[in-house]
């Protein structure tokens, strides 16, 4: 088992590293190729030849590819200098340059602005699993009767309706109209864990529905054929009570394609809830890498896609992870 | 495994220095297809099968994933066998013996490892693929499952038609081959008028007969059938092995017959080989093999078919083998039956016994249980598993009857020859 | 004899489908006492498994399932009897295997979970205790070093090895009656041999009632006492094993017999055949079920087409579902089945 998860980690070391490349290739070379300075767009409005100079040698524009990405990379591992000739300045690991905009290290922007994304897209995957489940199996085991079609519908308008519909309705009803909760904002789990949880429940509903659907969807399709299985009627043959044969012998086995999708959809989710974050207007991941790209602010960019692949990849190695625990037959010997 | 005594010499030429055969052997009291008249060498042979082998690489763990390195499987380890034209070889053992494999090894739906089929005088173990289409036409099979082999959105017509369009034996248009399958469809006894319906319209035997018009399309040779009625009701199978029966003599068919039910394969066979973790352990004319089997691992087998009659199957001689067959990728040294043989010995454990000619008792003027006693134990190779790989060429093996050995059924001259690969054969009555 | 343990009068079942009424057992009538075993003989789709499942009430019952007559375990009728109380009988008086063990137990806990959770639902026992029986039960069917291998999951051990440990959770409440569904279908004969052997040894030990289904007569042949021969869901022949074997009385029963290839006989003739395949539940053939493939409806009369033949007794404890008149069939089965055989 332990080779198994090492030998997963290495896997995913490696495509990290890829990905390094990849981002590297297409935020530094690809602009460049295409007649797009990206000291220019560093210098400000309308830059003169020796403020652009001095931003391509700060940057190490000037230098080859394979030496910038190798700063680059040294950077994220143990700090780098920026030095321009006339001044000099220190990035501390993991460094992923400083922004072009404000001239904040990128990482200190993505360690702000963790934390609200983080409870962001949790809190909505523990809601949205819970229900989304827990109403697909009910479907599943009363498959055609009231249930079921209700909940077919409900999930068919949680997927069709857009999250700034859904987010800005909600927000009108709680904030506006109903005055429960005023002026929703981002209040840090460590201050206040009620407010944080207060503030935070509109967004993870309306999070929630979107994905919903979907698990519930997913949940009955996967019950209903563990449902037709021989070890469930062998379960039944035992005479264990319905509550058994169901949530353990049946949900078990059908949670494995969930654990799949919900590690694909935390992945996605960390890398910024852009939409809910921007209704909501929490500044997460989302919102920042919005605004990075509206703002052509390259290390931003760049920084908040590695921090986000760096989620994918590892969730998916927690998947396969979490297969090996949960299925027996997959687990290497 | 043919000849199993270790020389210096390399591979031999594969069939220039086998013997002529003669027909001073006895003739079993059942021999079909064998001489129709009494030259010595009659019959010809349609399936030669040297020292075939076939391993499995290791590593191919579910899900694709590398499980750590191992020595592979021996699916088939070094098997040696021919077959006469429109004669039937049956071939038995437990699951995972390697019958389904030989039978891809046959018809080169897989690629032997080491050794040699010839076919209709033609060595066909490398050939490439693209010269694999003519030998397609020669060599069909039919499979268990009547109901995943056919593609359920093709028609009948389109199924059976397939083979004739892939072989380019009729032209796409037409008539001709409309004809052909009308023809086909009424020779395995199904309604002509069914050329347009879809397989889901089918009960499993019409199914099944459709398989078979699927591989009868080309005018094969060779028909591999492997396990053909196993998913088939009853009173179904019955119909299917007439069938069987009736096409190998109206089209003269040499078949290779893959069977669970024993009983099935005594019906439908000439000669009967059975295996045991990819190796012929016993091979004979049916009637030797289940009247005057010799080894242990044919006996257990017999002995555990139940059979439909409450007098006699109660009161049979009952040899119940402990435990299941072992992993192939990890098989037992020497004699690979010796952890669930009740009669196994040291040299058992150390030497693995050739499979040795044990003609019947008249012709040798003494018994086989009296061949027991002269049996040659030399072990099948130099390495205990017996690895075809470096095969041992062929003196003449010399049993009893001092004669040659050929490790052949059906071969030119004679009925098939009885022989055991067991250190200490002994005939038992157990049906 | 004591009274039956199971006793079965006119048991239906019947499956609304989209395609119409699915007759899959009607009329099933039989008796199976403790310590002796009933074989269930029929080709597939004749009702064999709906039987069973019913005895151990496990279809689910509503608008789609109907279940009428009655199934008396040890006196008291489980059709009419509350799910709770069926579902405590089940797995504690009356216990099933079923045809491939691989399906049928749960990949993903150990097999000493699965006896274990067996065994609890019964017995108020701790884990610990639980765990020492499931031991107890594996050495008993004749697994190897039973401690250390409860702790593998089920893709961990042989075809024989599964079905061994299904049986074990099977028997883990000494069950008065075990219901075994093809319980060798899926194994080789060498395996069939032991798990057969395993199941005599386990009923002369325990007294218990088994029901074999079976569509191999040779194993009927091997373990049963008494034989229902089915059709279509409905009893065709019903008897003494020697009795239904040696005397055969019912067309189908002697298509069954004649059309299997035997061990210990060698022929170079062709099988004798059933025409024709067994018809779909929905449309079955009015009067007698079989007489569509029937080779002897015409000396049966026109009633053979139409009205349904009774059941009834050609000797004692030995009940025949045919109009031939009683000479008719002894004079074919004199003049061409056994003799053929
Ligand atoms: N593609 C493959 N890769 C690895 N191992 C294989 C492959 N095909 C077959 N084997 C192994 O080779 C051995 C022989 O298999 P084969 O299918 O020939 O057995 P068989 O005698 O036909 O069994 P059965 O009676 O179950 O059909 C088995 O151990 C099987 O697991
Ligand atoms: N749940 C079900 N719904 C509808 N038809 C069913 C159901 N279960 C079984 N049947 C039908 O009942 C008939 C008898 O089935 P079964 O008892 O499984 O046959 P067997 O004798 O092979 O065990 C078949 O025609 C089958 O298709
Ligand atoms: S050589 Fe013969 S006696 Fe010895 S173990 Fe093998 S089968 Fe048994
Ligand atoms: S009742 Fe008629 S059709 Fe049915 S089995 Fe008897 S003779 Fe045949
Ligand atoms: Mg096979
Ligand atoms: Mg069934």
């Amino acid at each position: 088992m332990t080779r198994f998860v090492v030998g997963r980690l290495v896997g995913a070391v490696v495509i990290l590293w890829l990905v390094s490349v990849l981002a590297f290739v297409l935020f530094f070379v690809v602009p460049k190729a295409l007649g797009n300075n990206p000291a220019v767009l560093f210098a400000g409005r309308s830059p003169d030849p020796a403020t652009i100079a001095g931003v391509t040698r700060k940057l190490g524009l000037d230098r080859s590819y394979v030496d910038q990405y190798w700063s680059f990379l040294r950077g994220v591992f143990v700090g780098r200098h920026f030095d321009s000739g006339s001044d000099r300045s220190w990035c501390p690991a993991p460094c992923l340059g400083f922004s072009f905009r404000n001239d904040q290290p990128v990482w200190s922007q993505i360690v702000d602005a963790l934390p609200v994304t983080a409870s962001l897209s949790l809190g909505a995957a523990v809601l949205f699993l819970t229900v989304g489940v827990s109403s697909g199996v009910l479907s599943a085991v009363r498959r055609g009767g009231l249930f079921d079609r209700i909940a077919a519908a409900v999930s068919l308008a949680g997927v069709s309706l857009p999250v700034y519909f859904t987010g800005l309705l909600l927000l009108l009803l709680v904030s506006y109209k109903w005055h429960i909760i005023d002026n929703v904002h981002y209040v840090a789990l460590t201050a206040n864990p009620a407010l944080w949880a207060w503030n935070l429940l509109p967004a993870w509903i309306v999070l929630s529905l979107l994905y919903m659907a979907n698990y519930q969807r997913l949940t009955r399709a996967s019950m209903i054929d563990t449902l037709g299985e021989d070890y469930v009627r062998t379960a039944r043959a035992k005479g264990l009570p319905e509550r058994t044969v169901i949530g353990k012998h049946a949900l078990r086995p059908a949670l494995t394609p969930i654990v799949t999708i919900l590690g694909l959809d935390l992945g996605v989710l960390f890398g910024g809830a852009i939409l809910t974050e921007r209704t909501f207007g929490f500044r997460g991941l989302g919102a920042i890498s919005i605004d990075a790209v509206n703002t052509q602010d390259l290390p931003v960019t760049m920084g908040v896609t590695l921090f986000a692949a760096f989620f994918v990849i590892m969730a998916n190695v927690l998947v396969d992870i979490a297969y090996a625990v949960v299925d027996p037959r997959v687990r290497p010997r | 495994m043919t000849d199993n005594h270790p020389t210096t010499e390399d591979r031999p030429a594969a069939t220039d220095d086998r013997p002529v055969a003669t027909d001073d052997r006895p003739v079993a009291t059942d021999d079909r297809p064998v001489a129709i008249d009494d030259r010595p060498v009659a019959v010809d042979e349609l399936v030669r099968v040297d020292r075939l082998t076939k391993v499995f690489p290791a590593g191919q763990g579910t899900f694709g994933r590398r499980r750590g390195a191992g020595a592979g499987v021996r699916a088939v380890d070094g098997i040696s066998f021919s077959i006469a034209r429109g004669a039937t070889l049956g071939l038995v053992g437990e699951s995972g013996s390697g019958k389904s494999t030989t039978g891809r090894l046959l018809s080169r739906l897989l690629d032997p490892t080491a050794g040699t089929v010839t076919f209709d005088g033609r060595d066909i173990t490398r050939l490439p693929s693209r010269q694999l289409r003519p030998l397609r036409r020669d060599i069909q099979m039919i499979f268990q499952d009547p109901y995943s082999s056919l593609n359920p959105r093709h028609t009948i017509g389109a199924i059976i038609a397939a083979p004739l369009r892939v072989q380019g034996l009729a032209s796409d248009s037409g008539q001709a081959m409309r004809a052909r399958v009308r023809e086909l469809l009424e020779l395995v006894g199904l309604n002509p008028e069914h050329y347009n319906r879809y397989p889901h319209e089918f009960s499993g035997g019409q199914r099944q007969r459709v398989g078979i018009a699927r591989a009868l399309a080309t005018r094969p040779k060779l028909v591999i059938a492997d396990e053909p009625v196993s998913a088939l009701d009853v009173s179904i199978r019955a119909q299917i092995i007439n069938l069987l029966d009736d096409l190998r003599a109206e089209l003269g068919l040499t078949y290779l017959f893959i069977a669970h039910d024993l009983s099935m394969v005594r019906h439908l066979s000439d000669t009967v080989a059975v295996m045991y973790l990819g190796q012929i352990v016993e091979i004979a004319d049916r009637t030797t093999l289940f009247e005057h089997s010799l080894h242990p691992y044919t006996h257990a087998l017999l002995s555990a078919v139940p059979i439909p009659d409450p007098a006699s199957t109660r009161q049979r001689d009952r040899i119940r083998l402990h435990g299941d067959v072992p992993s192939p990728r990890n098989p037992p040294s020497a004699c690979r039956f010796h952890p669930r043989c009740w009669k196994a010995q040291d040299i058992c454990r150390t030497e693995a016994p050739p499979l040795a000619d044990r003609s019947p008792a008249g012709s040798l003027g003494s018994s086989p249980a009296g061949l027991a006693d002269t049996a040659p134990t030399e072990p099948r190779g130099p390495s205990p598993t017996g690895r075809p790989d470096t095969p041992p060429p062929g003196p003449p093996d010399t049993t009893p009857a001092g004669r040659p050995g050929t490790s052949a059924t059906g071969s030119p001259g004679g009925p098939p020859r009885h022989q055991v690969a067991c250190h200490f054969p002994e005939e038992r009555t157990v049906i | 004899m004591s009274a039956p343990f199971l006793q079965v009068r006119d048991l239906s079942v019947r499956f609304t489908t989209d395609d119409g009424v699915v007759r899959a057992v009607d009329g099933l009538s039989f008796d199976v006492h403790r310590g002796r075993t009933l074989g269930i003989v029929g080709e597939s789709g004749s009702g064999k498994s709906v039987t069973s499942l019913a005895i151990m009430g496990l279809h689910r019952r509503g608008r789609r399932v109907s279940i009428d007559g009655q199934i008396r375990l040890d006196g008291e009728d489980l059709v009419t009897a509350s799910s709770a109380r069926v579902r405590a009988l089940r797995g504690q008086r009356m216990a099933m295997i079923f045809q491939d063990p691989l399906s049928a137990l749960h990949p993903q806990f150990t097999v000493g979970d699965q006896i274990v959770e067996a065994y609890r639902v019964h017995h108020r026992v701790s884990r610990a205790a639980a765990r020492r029986r499931a031991a107890e039960l594996l050495e008993l069917v004749g697994i190897p070093e039973p401690s250390r291998r409860l702790d593998d999951y089920p893709h961990q051990f042989s075809g024989g090895m599964r079905q061994r440990a299904m049986i074990a959770m099977a028997v883990s409440c000494d069950p008065a009656l075990l219901i075994a569904d093809e319980p060798t279908t899926a194994l080789d004969v060498t395996v069939q041999a032991q798990i057969l052997d395993l199941m005599r040894d386990l009923q002369r030990e325990f007294d218990t009632a088994i029901i074999l289904i079976t569509h191999d007569l040779g194993v009927v042949a091997e373990l049963g006492d008494d034989v229902l021969v089915m059709y279509a869901g409905q009893v065709m022949e019903h008897g003494s094993v020697a009795d239904v074997f040696a005397r055969p009385e019912h067309p189908y029963t002697w298509g069954l017999l004649q059309s299997v290839t035997r061990l210990d006989e060698q022929r170079d003739d062709r099988l004798r055949t059933i025409p024709g395949a067994p018809p779909s539940l929905i449309t079955v053939p009015p009067g007698c079920p079989f007489h569509p493939r029937c080779a002897y409806r015409e000396q049966a009369g026109p009633a053979t087409g139409t009205v349904r033949p009774a059941l009834v007794e050609a000797a004692p404890g030995h009940r025949v579902a045919c109009h031939l008149p009683a000479e008719v069939r002894q004079r074919i089965r004199a003049e061409e089945v056994t003799p053929a055989r």
